[in-house]
């Protein structure tokens, strides 16, 4: 293999194949196996726990920043896309086709849905400074588009969930599909009120089981605490 | 690195034409140089982009929401502004109650080891024996891993286990709340909520903080 030998010219030169086989290998696995998130419209920094749990791919997720803004986003593109048709009758906002096709590939957003035409047709960097970007609405009496989205999405994914397995069924192959998670990522330095009041978005809809999103212990977060386990 | 044997037919046809002899080989260092970049780049980003979670249920909203919880060893933790933490054991006692029990006081203490994980231990010393038992004997072998993870469960909900609420004001932050919660999955708690707080716990808590 690696066998260095004095050529004539006196330069040793070292069979590097093997090598390049193996970074290639290497690069061709890591990029097949990486799935690209979306830059989110906010920095949004969990706070640590020693929680181990990855999060499960198939969810809603709303993350609130540390103003307390609330975001939405929906992990499943079909499902999302589904989701804004419904809205967009329910609130009588007009998309075309062109913006419901990037609102599928979008990550979280927290706009009114008056804006959000506007906001998909920005460019990522004109995004990240958009005005208004209040968080999604979500006031249960006046305005209560937070909780739309999330029973829309709820209804969206679970259709597609149980199509799937009916799918899957009927042409007697085994079902691997997940069923929708409710995921919550808060920021470490928002106030807890925040975070209740999307809870109660939830709760009103008798939805009560959630993952909350965690760094891990020990992470940029914050330092590891001593004496813990 | 990557030869191409060159003692082919060149040699045969026109050994005029080729003055002098070229060297076949190529450099392969800027290739190898790439590889390792997207290699590198790779590895980093994809380590760290599966988020962890915390799975919590939340309870469902009681039918009569003005009955508090009736609660046996139960442990109140308050959090509150500035990363502050009090505690109470058992019920809430106002200063005038008619059973002339001693009046409810809120005791401080810290996330460090020394305070809440070490009080959390102690209440919660029975769920903590049983599932350290429980640990010992998966580790000889003498009991299998399902049956582990039921004990577990039946060890956590047991009566002599802790029950902890967590009561959060306005002004408590969100990264206070998970604190506690690992806190509580760390000290083995099985049973917790998070709910509001009563008018008379604020009363006491603002006139502790003031």
């Amino acid at each position: 293999m690696s066998k260095v030998k004095a050529s004539k010219g006196g330069a040793p030169s070292l069979d590097m194949t093997p090598m390049v086989d193996l970074a290639f290998l290497l690069v061709t696995f890591f990029m097949l196996t990486a799935s690209f998130r979306m830059a989110e419209p906010v920095v949004v920094d969990p706070p640590a726990s020693h929680s181990d749990k990855t999060l499960p791919d198939n969810t809603i997720l709303v993350s609130i920043d540390d103003i307390g803004r609330p975001f939405f986003g929906v992990s499943n593109a079909e499902a999302k896309v589904a989701t804004l048709l419904k809205m967009s009758d329910k609130y009588k906002v007009k998309f075309n086709e062109a913006q419901v096709k990037k609102f599928g590939g979008m990550s979280s957003f927290g706009v009114d849905i008056k804006d959000l035409p506007r906001y998909i047709d920005a460019t990522e960097a004109e995004r990240l400074k958009f005005q208004p970007q209040r968080g999604v609405p979500n006031d249960s009496l006046k305005d209560p588009q937070l909780s739309d989205w999330v029973r829309y999405a709820a209804q969206e994914t679970n259709g597609i969930y149980i199509r799937e397995r009916d799918k899957a069924k009927d042409a007697g192959k085994d079902f691997v599909g997940e069923k929708v998670r409710y995921a919550i990522k808060a920021d470490a330095k928002s106030k807890y009120m925040y975070v209740k009041a999307v809870l109660k978005t939830f709760t009103d809809m008798k939805i009560y089981r959630f993952n909350l999103i965690t760094s891990l212990e020990g992470g940029a977060t914050k330092p590891a605490e001593p004496g813990k386990k | 690195m990557a030869e191409i044997a060159d003692d082919g037919g060149g040699h045969k046809k026109g050994g005029k034409k080729r003055a002098k002899k070229q060297s076949t080989k190529i450099d392969m260092t800027p290739m190898v140089d790439l590889g390792f970049l997207l290699l590198t780049f790779f590895v980093l980003t994809s380590t760290f982009s599966k988020p962890k979670s915390m799975e919590i249920s939340f309870p469902a909203p009681p039918d009569n929401p003005k009955e508090q919880p009736e609660v046996k060893n139960g442990l109140n933790i308050i959090l509150t502004k500035d990363h502050k933490i009090f505690y109470y054991k058992g019920q809430f006692n106002a200063a005038d109650n008619k059973e002339g029990k001693p009046a409810t006081q809120l005791t401080e203490t810290t996330f460090s080891s020394e305070g809440l994980h070490k009080l959390l231990l102690e209440m919660n010393s029975y769920a903590h024996d049983e599932i350290a038992k429980l640990e010992a004997k998966v580790k000889n072998k003498q009991m299998a891993d399902s049956t582990f993870k039921r004990l577990a469960i039946e060890a956590k909900g047991d009566k002599r286990a802790l029950t902890a609420l967590i009561k959060t004001d306005d002004k408590a932050t969100y990264k206070d709340v998970i604190d506690v919660v690992d806190e509580l999955n760390v000290c083995v708690v099985g049973k917790y909520v998070i709910i509001d707080m009563s008018a008379p716990e604020y009363a006491l808590l603002t006139e502790k903080i003031k």
